[in-house]
């Protein structure tokens, strides 16, 4: 019996004499600020800063080559943290989120064929340029949802894809995505968007969906400093989103969406929240 | 009028046989072993055979509810790993440990893993060797064929593989029944696991497999290739000791395992190369823990020891690709 | 006869996918009538689409050209008959897209242009010959249309000591070749002729699978005497795969990411060997090819003599119209041939054949998980494994799909068609090599 005790108790000894030894010996200096700015950041790891993993971009920030304000999903929150413990001033830009900027699913946008095989938005759009008949509509086949760190983006029932403004950090990883640069970034604050992407004309448009944007010109007759028409397509010029939101009823095709007023039809998000989109703590 | 044509990727066409009906043609091919089955052990046999089947659909259904996913029953694999399971129990198996096989071998062996396709054991056999370790009681409790038409109440036995187990350990020597009566083996007239017994049955559902090219003859050639070269060898060195590889063939899960279990596509290699390599593997593994290790059979431990290996196998069997053999004149 | 059907070539993997030869391999090959319209586009080859040189209102003769080659790698477009070019616009391009295309409304008189002058090979040189093809829109008839002079054209360092013919047509359905050579014999055979002579080799062997016995039986009878064997190869898809023909002829294998220059091999369909005996005897442009229009849908499948530029709709009512609806339209074979929008694209260089699919005619299609079960390993004609470079691809696992050699698939679609879980395996390696090839652009 005190042999096997005797056994035993030395292999723990010299295994922790050995791990004690190691641990001097073969330790790595870390900056201490380097854990507490990894604590900071979201640790998604999506790639937004430019680097591949939030522990990167932390040894970045703390050896000075990389800005401490690129980290999009953190938000205000985080910079401001990064800021304090880097001792330096906090920048932080207006927080974008990415928006579809389509309406057409299949009940609303006719397609051009019946699509068979992967069940991809790059796939399909190599078989002739895609299914739906709108060259900038949304194919609905979930490229961007899958390219999503952050469970953001759904796709309807009728096939269209929809972003969650409160869950979108503005990584951008879903507009580097789309075949169809359908996504693009607005600022969080804003409520109304043109959700339509075909640069057609009026008349061509009609054709091929019920809520594309014609270019009928009555949101910028209404409110001319809120709307750019360019190309057969309305923008909303978000240094007047106010007024924006004041005539987005008058769109005969009803491709302007307020979003305080919920998100596309079948969507299951409900509302936006309020605070969140006004940029408040929630 | 909306464009009705489909458009896709090239090809067009296809051969025809989808998946469900892979799974299908194998369930044919384990019908005659079902059968003896039936006629050797009666109604237990029955029973055995529908709980797993049943239970292992069941709890398929609901973890394709649970992950909320659509449903996967019609591709047939779960219908398969119940009647593969049920094959590998003995008839007197209580309702719970068929019930609880099936669990085991649908949730922890399959669905955990991620579904079909994705996991690296063979269902069955995880379950089969589960309840082996946790009930050895019940697991190893056989009884003797009592054919239907002969009227006898259950009466329990030893299989031959762990008679000769036992013979061995106690008294160095083979007993009497591991040289002779190999026409019973082969009909079935032993005792064992529903689908042990007849080998001739098994044969030839193995052989529809071929004929119909679900399996291809390099898993089952090599690992029962494998049981018999080495088998003989040891015969040929100490014959009292060890029985004739001919023994090895009709008794125990060796040609279960090799036409069915060994050949699951999930969890073998993918290559020919690969599945020689595999079934010599199991058929070293088999023959070492039948004769030295201390179970009586080493069948289902071998294979799923090897379906450990597969990916390691996969990995250093890449066929050589076109274009990499020097010109000839 | 009977020992050249023993002596059969072959190479590894492949399969066996139901012939459909019988729709149409009896029928003799039938002067398809000119249509109303004709649309030509201008990229109908591979390398740089030609540029236009006609206006609207311009009236052509049959054989003038319409567009110019743009480069080396690009040959002339000219009109398919004599009439008034009606627009210079974009229009319905098999691809899928709408590309540039001259449209000619024929007068009916199809009429030679009367500068087209044929001559006699033995007074030419390789470079005028070549010369002669570029200007003649020569390009391979097989489907890939690659630009013949530039096939012809290998550098010094590359000796060519075989002239390989493709008669194989391994494809289900199409039987254009099969009656090409069995009706337009000495055409080709001319054919051979000019490309010995250009390559300066002697050796030339035509490849025919062995369910064409009547072609095999006549062309080794009339090749004796010109020096042109004949071999006969095992029926087996993608037996007419270039590099699958030269394995089973030559037993030599292209290494992989070169062409077949770098074994001394050039390989040329046999319809491209007619096309070029037209071309320098007669001074004839391409202007028309055989197309099998064929399928279970068509009333009265045929072979037709299409001039380029006809619609695919023109074709089927030549046929006698479809008998049901269309499901999925295929230009080419149903193994890799692209599926169209509608019958209103015009048939252009590159299409061997025209087949029509009804609901009832296609597969059954509801991808499930892969299975593991090894079939597209032991049908690929490459040796290649299909399911890793998918499962790669769908993970968006570039580097390693590279490293599966994804770039030496051939895309002949062997592996989707037996896949159990009908994966659409094709469409994932293509995704994976666009991934490669983009990656490599930006590195």
């Amino acid at each position: 019996m005190f042999a096997s005790i005797l056994t035993l108790g030395g292999i723990g000894l010299f295994a922790a004499v050995a791990l004690g030894v190691a641990a001097k010996k073969f330790a790595v200096e870390i900056d201490p600020r380097e854990l507490a700015v990894l604590d900071a950041l979201p640790g998604a790891n999506c790639g937004a800063c430019g680097m591949p993993g939030c522990a990167g971009y932390a040894k970045a920030i703390v050896d000075g080559s990389m800005a401490p304000n690129l980290c999009t999903p953190g938000g205000s929150e985080a910079i401001e943290k990064i800021a304090q413990i880097m001792g330096v001033e906090a920048q932080s830009a207006e927080p974008q989120v990415a928006v579809v900027c389509c309406q057409g699913d299949n009940q609303k946008a006719t397609l051009k064929y019946r699509y068979l095989g992967l069940y991809d938005c790059n796939a399909a759009q190599k078989i002739a340029d895609g299914p739906k008949t709108c060259p900038g509509g949304c194919l609905g086949l979930g490229s961007c949802v899958r390219a999503c760190p952050f469970d953001a983006i759904e796709i309807t029932a009728a096939g269209l894809a929809v972003i969650n403004r409160d869950k979108c950090t503005g990584c951008q990883k879903c507009v580097a995505q789309c075949p169809r640069s359908v996504i693009h970034m607005t600022p969080r604050l804003a409520e109304t968007h043109v959700l339509c992407n075909s640069t057609d004309k009026g008349a061509q448009v009609r054709k091929y969906c019920q809520v594309g944007c014609i270019a009928c010109q009555i949101c910028k007759k209404n409110a001319p400093e809120a709307y750019q028409i360019e190309n057969f397509l309305a923008r909303v010029d978000y240094s007047h989103a106010a007024a924006a939101a004041a005539v987005a009823e008058k769109c005969p095709t009803k491709c302007i969406r307020d979003f305080s007023h919920g998100y596309p039809d079948g969507s299951s998000y409900g509302v936006p929240t309020p605070e969140k989109l006004r940029g408040e703590a929630v | 009028m909306e464009n009705q044509l489909y458009l896709s990727s090239s090809p067009h066409i296809h051969n025809g046989e989808t998946t469900d009906q892979v799974m299908r043609k194998v369930i044919y091919a384990l019908v005659p072993a079902s059968l003896v089955s039936l006629y050797f052990f009666g109604l237990p046999a029955l029973s055995v055979l529908l709980i797993c089947t049943l239970g292992c659909m069941v709890f398929e259904a609901l973890s394709c509810w649970l992950k909320k996913i659509p449903q996967t029953l019609a591709d047939g694999s779960a219908a398969l790993t119940g009647i593969l399971l049920a094959l590998n129990l003995p008839p007197s198996s209580p309702w719970w440990i068929s019930l609880l096989g099936a669990a085991i071998a649908i949730l922890i062996g399959k669905q955990v893993y991620g579904g079909l396709g994705h996991n690296p054991f063979n269902p069955a056999l995880v379950a089969r060797v589960v309840l082996l370790i946790s009930f050895p009681v019940q697991m190893t409790n056989w009884t003797a064929p009592a054919p239907l038409t002969s009227g006898f109440d259950a009466v329990t036995t030893a299989t031959p593989l762990g008679e000769m187990k036992t013979a061995v350990m106690l008294t160095g020597k083979l007993p009497a029944l591991a040289q002779s009566g190999f026409s019973d083996y082969l009909l079935g007239n032993m005792g064992g696991c529903l689908g042990e017994v007849s080998a001739l049955a098994l044969l030839l559902g193995g052989v529809y497999l071929l004929y119909k090219k679900i399996i291809s003859w390099h898993t089952p050639v090599a690992f029962i290739g494998t049981v018999l070269v080495l088998g003989g060898i040891f015969w040929a060195i100490a014959p009292e000791k060890y029985p004739s590889p001919l023994f090895h063939l009709v008794t125990g899960g060796l040609i279960l395992g090799a036409f069915f279990m060994a050949t699951d596509m999930v969890t073998s290699p993918v290559t020919t190369k690969g599945m020689l390599i595999f079934g010599c593997g199991c058929g070293l593994l088999t023959l070492l823990i039948r004769l030295f290790g201390g179970y009586p059979e080493g069948v289902s431990f071998a294979i799923l020891l090897m379906n450990a290996a597969t990916p390691l196998i996969d990995r250093f069997c890449r066929p050589k690709i076109y274009g990499q053999r020097p010109a000839k004149a | 006869m009977k020992s050249a059907l023993k002596n059969l070539k072959s190479f590894a993997g492949g399969l066996h996918p139901p012939d459909g030869k019988h729709f149409s391999a009896g029928k003799a090959i039938e002067i398809c009538p000119l249509p109303e319209e004709l649309v030509i586009p201008l990229a109908q080859h591979i390398g740089a689409p030609a540029e236009a040189c006609v206006e609207v209102g311009a009236l052509v003769k049959k054989g003038s050209p319409i567009a110019k080659a743009k480069g080396f790698v690009s040959v002339p477009i000219h009109a398919s008959t004599s009439g008034e070019v009606i627009a210079v616009e974009p229009r319905l391009h098999p691809m899928g897209k709408h590309l540039p295309a001259v449209v000619i409304k024929p007068d009916g008189k199809d009429l030679w242009d009367d500068s087209l002058t044929g001559a006699d090979p033995q007074d030419l040189n390789a470079a005028e010959l070549k010369n002669r093809l570029q200007a003649a829109g020569i390009v391979g008839l097989g489907g890939a249309t690659f630009p013949t002079h530039v096939k012809l054209s290998p550098p010094a360092d590359k000796p060519i000591d075989t002239l390989i013919l493709n008669g194989v047509e391994c494809e289900p359905f199409l039987t254009a070749d099969h009656r090409l050579m069995l009706e337009e014999t000495e055409r080709i055979f001319d054919g051979i002729d000019i490309l010995r002579k250009i390559l300066g080799i002697t050796r030339a062997v035509i490849g025919i699978e062995a369910n064409k016995p009547d072609a095999i039986e006549l062309l080794t009878a009339r090749g004796a005497a010109r020096q042109i064997e004949v071999q006969a190869l095992e029926v087996k898809y993608p037996q007419g795969a270039e590099k699958q023909l030269i394995d089973a002829i030559t037993g030599r294998q292209v290494p992989s990411g070169t062409l077949p220059m770098e074994v001394g091999v050039v390989v040329q369909n046999v319809g491209t060997c007619a096309a070029i005996s037209d071309a320098i005897r007669r001074g004839h442009p391409l202007v028309e090819r055989v197309v099998s229009v064929t399928g279970p849908a068509l009333v009265e499948p045929k072979n037709l003599l299409v001039r380029i530029g006809t619609s695919l709709q023109f074709l089927v009512d030549q046929c006698g119209g479809l008998n049901g609806t269309a499901a999925k339209i295929i230009m080419g074979g149903p193994m890799m041939g692209q599926t169209q929008l509608s019958l209103d694209v015009p048939a252009i260089r590159g299409t061997s054949g025209v087949l029509i699919f009804r609901q009832q005619d296609l597969p059954r299609y509801e991808a499930g998980p892969c299975i593991r079960c090894g079939r597209c390993i032991s049908v690929c004609p490459i040796h290649l494994q299909p399911t890793s470079i998918a499962a790669c691809a769908r993970l968006d696992m570039i580097d390693q799909a590279a490293g599966y050699h994804a770039l030496d698939c051939i895309e002949c679609g062997c592996c989707t068609y037996i896949c159990p879980a009908t994966l659409p395996l094709v469409q994932s390696i293509r995704y994976a090599k666009a991934a490669i090839m983009a990656q490599k652009r930006t590195t």
